[in-house]
């Protein structure tokens, strides 16, 4: 079995992976980091989104091997110590999350579009999110909870 | 003080924190030491008899432990896979319930029925010898819709089920019915179907099954709404192990909409095979198998005639339904179209006589069984299109005929025909505010607007109601229900005055860890974050039913609030006894226990302190602060509203735009209100995604399920829906101690027909569900 290595919130971690395990496989199987989730077998509702160095990617649609010497951010590794993320603080805030099984991919698909988006308004907010499903929300506390962080950002 | 964390406080949830930072512990995410991992074998075809199977290979593949088949269940004494309410049909003969065995016995009956289980050292080793299992099935002819199911000539699905019919049911008064339908000034006509959904938590359906030879205890993790149920069924009528011995935990569940309630054959087969083989089984559900497997829900077609005097006041009301069951009676498949859905066709409204038969119909599909709403939805859909189409065929405004014939608000109890007695409304005052909240009067000036750019505009409304908390346990067992329908509470003080609630409901979602600890705070004092709700174990909580039909709080809170009770009473002697005055002078406020009429007080910590290091202590007063209720409901309750949707058509793509929803709900008296705003929020855009995006549609010719991935099945996702507007008014419930009534189904139940009015009335024809651009487009021209 091949060897992979990579960074996973700051931490060199290396192991010898079949070649078709998938990277959310990797992350919740070998690193046993079960906050990013399974929740479709054809990469459409982004419960597994990560960060790849730097930007958010569905984990179920890349193999580990593909992330050799990456640079990968889970929902584990968002917190600074154990100050959480705005965007952590708002999803609780504004009742952006029910069962919380989306909300780990949600929150990292969010953090990205602050981070490179600016002016987001409702429905640019809706359009970033379409890659992830919410089955209990109805999304509108999801938008609330994204909004909030941008416009602190922007302000 | 707890008014910032008592009743009524938007208190942000206590449960949030583990889900926001990735340690939520949902079921993938235990592991158990020496694991082996299940895949399940599955019928390809939807009916077909299995001829021969063999697993020589499959089990000289790497890492195989086992291959189990429905024979070595039969073989061990495991019974089949139950249905938990039992229906009369018109002739007085029972429901039929073929057996369904949890692994195949000689039948496949639909796409995706379990066949087998592989047990492997890796998952992957478990798929791989899947691929080996040969099984000689001969085809057999199928039907998948339930129309042509109950037709002559019908490929029979069950031996023992002539003609595929289920049952034959009626409530109501069909000679009252037919004759103010036959004597009416004007008499609605319509065809009406409920398209089949399927409900999609994201967290699949999984189990984890692990057997202590030491004990000899079975222990199941499972994705359930009700544990209790689970170990119930799988002791009494599986025969897995006795109840004392097997051990449910819920964990972290990742949403259920009804999915997570009914006892399946994949946890069956592991909480049984994992004593067969010895070890652990983890079995988690890919989507496509839950797409295949977990029970779906609707599916109803329906010919409704509603009668009307010359004023539109509804004189009658018949309901001929047609209900696919699919291909066996999932655990509360017979009580949906039934007990949850005749009994709801009243509406908000006078109904002199109404009359419903509902026929189930068997169809070589998943089976059907309860979803957001249940029967609910069903019964709302036909009653709001109905009348709805009556005021436009009739000439009145839709708002106008609905207060027509509204129920006042000093009617209460209503005696209904179809043996509802609502405790409590003011379905004139929701109108009103959601008739302001949209500015009706305006609606006409929008659509002027809309008309010059080339747009079709509508507005639609759903005057819903719904009945939860089902009870009482006598009446429900008077209908059919196998169990009772009561609530479980254990409220246990710490020697440090904290407090542990053990709840016999279960939280996937709904946020009871902060509603549930709001009511402790409120009446007890004690800081919030002193307060945890446990729940989902049943080797920690005492036996409860779960958590379906909104039930939780107007049910189990109740229970919570009728041991709080016991512990004011309890308290109340400690108190007396330690300050020295009568227990009939020691008043109770928030957890201040003070003699009447001097400054003497004691604390509830104080005294939950007192219980544990009784030193001074009155002499017959039990130690302890611990503190077991169950309560079992008076009536259901009847949560109600009005919704209002704006929509506008693009007839050159068909696309539908949702431009404003006003919901206004009557919830009676609201514990959190933020969360029961998302609450109505969730259940909209399930109720949207019916009308507007979702359909299950099985291929009438091979038997397939077309939509068997989130490529084929249309989920809303955050661009498809609107920014709602929810408000409540608040007429408490009149039959429970908190003055509930439940918000989790509202949304669901009321917003496919509100969106359908909108949508044909934009139109100025009918379209069935899902209103999708194609369908739409034709309508708009005129195709």
């Amino acid at each position: 079995m091949p060897t992979v290595s990579m960074t996973v919130n700051g931490k060199q971690v290396s192991a010898d992976v079949a070649p078709n395990t998938l990277l959310v496989t990797f992350i919740r199987e070998n690193l046993r980091l079960t906050g990013t989730h399974v929740g479709c077998d054809t990469s459409q509702c982004g419960a597994c989104v990560v960060h790849v160095n730097g930007n958010s990617a569905k984990s179920c649609t890349i193999l580990a091997l593909q992330a050799e010497g990456a640079e990968i951010t889970t929902i584990e590794g968002l917190a600074n110590g154990g100050e959480l993320h705005p965007m952590q603080k708002s999803f609780q805030e504004n009742h952006g999350l029910q069962c919380g099984f989306c909300t780990t991919g949600m929150i990292m698909t969010a953090v990205d579009m602050v981070n490179k988006q600016d002016n987001l308004d409702d429905a640019s907010i809706r359009k970033g999110l379409e890659g992830n499903i919410c089955r209990c929300t109805g999304y509108q506390n999801i938008v609330k909870s994204v909004k909030a962080v941008a416009q602190e950002m922007e302000s | 003080m707890t008014t910032e964390t008592g009743i009524g406080a938007s208190v942000r949830r206590k449960e949030d924190k583990r889900f926001i930072i990735g340690k939520g512990r949902y079921l993938d995410d235990i592991n158990k030491q020496g694991q082996t991992y299940g895949y399940f074998v599955r019928s390809p075809h939807a009916h077909a008899k299995i001829n021969g199977f063999d697993a020589t290979e499959a089990l000289n593949a790497p890492g195989v432990v086992a291959v189990l088949t429905g024979p070595d269940m039969e073989a061990d004494g495991i019974g089949p896979i139950i249905c938990g309410w039992g229906i009369t049909s018109k002739d007085g003969s029972p429901h039929k319930a073929p057996a369904h065995p949890a692994l195949a016995i000689g039948h496949v009956r639909y796409v995706g029925h379990q066949v087998a289980l592989v047990v492997a050292e890796t998952l992957q080793e478990a798929k791989n010898a899947a691929e080996l299992v040969e099984i000689d099935y001969e085809e057999l002819p199928h039907v998948v819709e339930v129309g042509d199911a109950l037709a002559e000539g019908a490929p029979q699905i069950h031996a023992d089920v002539p003609g595929n019919l289920s049952f034959d049911w009626e409530l109501g008064d069909r000679a009252a019915a037919e004759q103010a339908i036959s004597t009416a000034h004007h008499v609605t006509r319509m065809d009406l179907r409920n398209n089949r959904v399927i409900p999609n938590a994201m967290e699949p359906r999984a189990a984890l099954s692990e057997y202590n030879m030491g004990t000899d205890e079975i222990t199941l993790y499972t994705t359930s709404q009700n544990p209790h149920v689970h170990r119930l069924v799988l002791s009494a009528f599986n025969g897995v192990a006795p109840e004392h011995k097997l051990r449910v935990i819920a964990p972290d569940v990742g949403g259920g909409f009804g999915s997570k309630i009914f006892i399946y054959s994949e946890e069956t087969v592991c909480a049984w095979a994992t004593k067969k083989i010895n070890r652990p089984i983890k079995w988690i559900a890919e989507r496509s198998e839950a797409f295949l497997s977990d029970a779906h829900g609707r599916d109803h077609e329906t010919h409704a005639e509603m009668a009307f005097d010359a004023n539109g006041k509804i004189l009658g009301f018949k309901v001929s339904t047609k209900a696919n069951v699919g291909c066996y009676l999932s655990t509360f498949a017979s009580a949906v179209p039934t007990y949850l859905y005749g009994t709801l066709l009243n509406g908000q409204y006078t109904m002199p006589a109404i009359y419903v038969e509902v026929q189930a119909g068997f169809t070589n599909t998943a089976p059907v069984d309860a979803y957001r709403g249940a029967g609910r939805p069903e019964a709302t859909y036909v009653v709001e299109r109905m009348i709805e189409i009556g005021a436009r065929e009739m000439g009145i405004d839709p708002g106008e005929i609905r207060k027509r014939n509204f129920i006042a608000p000093d009617a209460y109890p209503y005696e209904t025909p179809v043996i509802m007695t609502y405790d409590s409304g003011n379905y004139a005052l929701a109108m009103d505010k959601a008739q302001a909240a949209i500015d009706y009067q305006g609606f006409e000036a929008r659509k002027a607007e809309s008309t010059q750019r080339g747009k079709l505009r509508g507005i639609g409304y759903s005057s819903f109601i719904e009945a939860c908390g089902i009870a009482p346990s006598a009446a429900v067992g008077s209908l059919g229900a196998g169990v009772g329908l009561w609530e479980s509470a254990q409220v246990r003080f710490n020697p440090t005055g904290s407090v542990t609630v053990f709840t016999g409901s279960h939280s996937h979602g709904q946020g009871h860890e902060t509603t549930f600890a709001q009511i402790i705070s409120d009446q007890l004092g004690v800081p919030i974050d002193q307060v945890e709700i446990s729940h989902g174990d049943t080797g920690k909580v005492p036996f409860g039913m779960g958590t379906y039909g909104s039930r939780s709080l107007a049910v189990g809170g109740s229970a919570i609030v009728k041991a709080i009770d016991k512990i004011v009473e309890k308290s109340k002697k400690i108190a007396a006894h330690t300050l020295e005055a009568s227990v009939e002078d020691i008043e109770h406020a928030h957890g201040v226990f003070s003699v009447a009429g001097t400054d003497k007080k004691m604390t509830m910590a104080e005294i939950a302190f007192s219980a544990y290091v009784p030193h001074n202590y009155p002499a017959d007063v039990e130690p302890g602060m611990d503190e077991t209720a169950f309560y079992d409901p008076l009536n259901f309750t009847f949560p109600a509203g009005t919704h209002i949707a704006e929509v506008e058509i693009d007839p050159e793509t068909g696309t539908t735009e949702i431009l404003d929803w006003v919901a206004v709900d009557d919830f009676g008296n609201v514990i959190n209100p933020m969360i029961v705003e998302g609450q109505v929020h969730g259940g909209l855009a399930q109720g949207i995604g019916q009308a507007l995006l979702e359909n299950c549609v099985y291929d009438k010719e091979s038997g397939q399920l077309l939509t068997g991935s989130y490529m084929d099945y249309c989920m809303p996702r955050a661009d498809d829906l609107p920014t709602f507007r929810v408000e409540t008014i608040n007429t408490p419930c009149t039959t429970n101690p908190l003055g509930v009534k439940g918000c989790g189904e509202a949304g669901a139940i009321s917003a496919p027909a509100a969106l359908m009015n909108a949508i044909t009335n934009a139109l100025g024809k009918e379209i069935d569900m899902p209103a999708t651009p194609e369908k739409v487009w034709r309508a708009a021209q005129g195709l």
